[in-house]
């Protein structure tokens, strides 16, 4: 524990940083909270004016916008879903000593290192093709119909992608929360007469808490933002069927040229994403401590 | 019933191996402490009886049955570990009662057993803490009463005082052995703790590199050690060995003599020395007498208010009924 001494000195210390920091946010921040009260369209410079909550409602009354809502929180669920439970189980196994584990880990780590939309396009292209996709040949060595992926499932599609990508960030956080998991307390509970789904519920998971608190708010943060994924496979189709919130205000950024709206859009994921972040606090954010 | 059988247990982790063919009985309601210096298989003679590591060879028998193959859960024992391994994120009370959650008994017994540990151990105002909010002794206290609740046919417990200061040590020993005269339930010990191990025993067993080289009460190994290891092990101060002519006057090829079995004189007797350190304890007085002639320092105990110092010319006289004598081999000559 700090002493008040240190305490004040330590603040001064931090206070360049938390400043530049600040500014950082604050400005960009405060620039497009300007420019979603603008009509400010790029095809048309010269006509931009103030719009008042104009470009709130048109993004409002926009079809796509609870849509998108849904989706962004659907993909945000689905892919914590995924790589917390898979992830779990990843680093059950991985933790085992087995033969050639300094490789297994290497390859269980590395999608990480896969670009989202490189690896959006392997999926795209070479898995889940509805011709010439894995999925496709597994499906007709077993004589089902190929599923068209992006067609009939494209949410589940992505969130299988994005899975994908994000399960080694989860496995690497949690395997070594599970290394750190003491021995003896492994060895009491099984003299306790704790079978291994025994010891599993009352130490391990408890012991993990923190680190699964980690992972989820981690991920939360990037899902939120999920975009290239989307943008290389359906585009955010078919109709809005894979659209999220961030893919949305690209939408009326770049395909629209409609800035104040792409502001107006990006100011309420900003409070969206605050609303997720104050239930993910309430919810796990305990753990932290 | 706690009785424990070794018969040839054997232990190999890989090409070494840590225990060969041991045979050991341990009687319903005994107190077996096991000592012997670091790395002489202590704790994984312990952890083999536990079942939480399986033997090489050899059987292990608890109360007549043969138990080598039974998981640790259905042996009947309880463990306290030196880390005591209490589970961080439970209560106080949740930790003791987790054997008991685990064995589906029911919640008034829980309740019922729960009470009474806690009031045995003093630990009644800590129920609703956490492990990590209670001082060492507190723990150790709670790893036992984990133990307790279940009733195990024997206890095991594996240095569970090494990480309490002095003080601590002191009372928890007293805790332990009242907890063994109330119980009467078998119980294994390990410790290199000579106090520990010569107070609470009723029975120890003294290892040295997975081997048993005495097995006895206390004061049997304390007044014939079978060799010189034990006889070095066994006692504080250590026991003096005293090679060269002094012993070829006993016959022998070194002779013991316990620090507390010499009497110091500063007129006369057979050794004469000058004393190096003195310490004063204050009820005893440790000499560590030099230029004797013999082959080693010699340590006396003498009593707390002895008036020799540091300097001081004296003369030792070793009581002539209490010389241990060991032949080339290390060997007691009876
Ligand atoms: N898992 C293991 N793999 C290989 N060797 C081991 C293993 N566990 C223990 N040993 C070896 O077995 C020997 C006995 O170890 P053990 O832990 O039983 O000693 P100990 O008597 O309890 O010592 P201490 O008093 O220091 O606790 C040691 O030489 C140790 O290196
Ligand atoms: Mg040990």
């Amino acid at each position: 524990m700090a002493t008040r001494q240190t305490a004040s000195l330590a603040r001064l210390m931090r206070a360049p940083a938390i400043i530049l920091l600040l500014i950082w946010m604050i400005v960009p921040l405060g620039m497009t909270l300007y420019y979603s009260f603008l009509n400010y369209n790029l095809l048309n410079p010269t006509g931009t004016s103030w719009a008042g909550w104009f470009n709130y409602q048109y993004f409002y009354s926009d079809p796509a916008f609870f849509d998108a809502i849904w989706n962004t929180l659907a993909l945000v669920l689905g892919v914590l879903t995924i790589t917390v439970v898979g992830g779990i189980a990843i680093a059950l196994l991985i933790d085992k000593p087995i033969f050639g584990q300094g490789i297994v880990r290497i390859l269980v780590i590395s999608p990480f290192f896969v670009m989202p939309p490189v690896a959006a396009l392997i999926w795209k292209n070479m898995i889940m093709h509805p011709s010439y996709g894995v999925f496709a040949d597994i499906a007709r060595f077993f004589g089902a119909q190929p599923v068209d992926w992006f067609a009939q499932f494209p949410l589940t599609s992505i969130i299988i992608i994005v899975a994908w990508q994000w399960l080694p960030f989860a496995t690497l956080i949690l395997l070594t929360a599970l290394q750190s998991l003491d021995g003896e307390q492994m060895e009491a509970a099984e003299m306790d007469g704790a079978g291994s789904l025994s010891r599993f519920i009352h130490l391990t998971l408890p012991h993990m808490a923190r680190a699964i608190t980690v992972v989820i708010l981690i991920q939360t943060i990037f899902l939120l933002g999920i975009y290239a994924e989307i943008l290389v496979t359906t585009n955010g189709g078919p109709g809005n069927a894979s659209t999220n919130l961030t893919y949305l205000i690209y939408r009326a950024a770049r395909l629209n040229f409609d800035i104040g709206g792409a502001a107006a859009g990006g100011i309420i994921a900003v409070i969206l994403a605050n609303i997720v972040a104050v239930f993910l606090m309430r919810a796990v954010g305990k753990n932290l401590d | 019933m706690g009785r424990i059988t070794l018969e040839n247990v054997t232990k190999r982790f890989g090409d070494v191996e840590v225990i060969p063919p041991l045979n050991l009985d341990i009687e319903d309601g005994e107190f077996v402490v096991f000592v012997g210096p670091s790395g002489c298989g202590k704790s994984t003679l312990l952890r083999l009886i536990a079942g939480l590591e399986d033997t090489s060879g050899g059987q292990i028998l608890i109360d007549g049955n043969d138990a080598t193959d039974t998981p640790p859960a259905r042996r009947g024992l309880a463990m306290v570990f030196q880390s005591y391994a209490l589970y961080p994120h439970m209560s106080v009370r949740k930790n003791i009662a987790f054997p008991m959650r685990m064995a589906n008994v029911d919640q008034a017994e829980q309740d019922r057993r729960i009470a009474a540990a806690a009031a045995a151990l003093n630990l009644t105002d800590y129920l609703d803490r956490r492990p990590g909010q209670l001082s060492g002794g507190q723990r150790q206290r709670v790893a036992i009463g984990r133990a307790i609740v279940r009733e195990p046919a024997a206890f095991l417990f594996d240095e569970p005082l090494s990480n309490l200061d002095a003080a601590l040590r002191v009372g928890m020993r007293l805790e332990i052995s009242e907890l063994h005269q109330r119980l009467k339930t078998t119980m294994i010990y390990v410790t290199h703790d000579q106090v520990e191990a010569m107070t609470m025993a009723d029975k120890i067993v003294v290892l040295r590199a997975g081997h048993i080289e005495q097995v006895g009460s206390p004061m049997d190994l304390y007044r014939t050690p079978r060799n010189l290891f034990v006889a070095g092990f066994i006692g504080s101060p250590k026991m003096n060995l005293i090679t060269g002519p002094a012993a070829a006057d006993h016959d022998a090829t070194t002779i013991g003599v316990r620090p507390e079995h010499i009497k110091v004189s500063a007129t006369e007797g057979t050794w004469k020395g000058r004393i190096g350190v003195s310490e004063h304890l204050g009820s005893d007085t440790f000499f560590y007498i030099e230029d004797t002639g013999l082959s080693e320092t010699i340590t006396v105990r003498a009593g707390g208010e002895i008036d020799l110092h540091h300097g001081d010319t004296v003369w030792l006289t070793p009581d002539p009924t209490k010389i241990h004598r060991f032949d080339a081999q290390g060997d007691r000559i009876a």
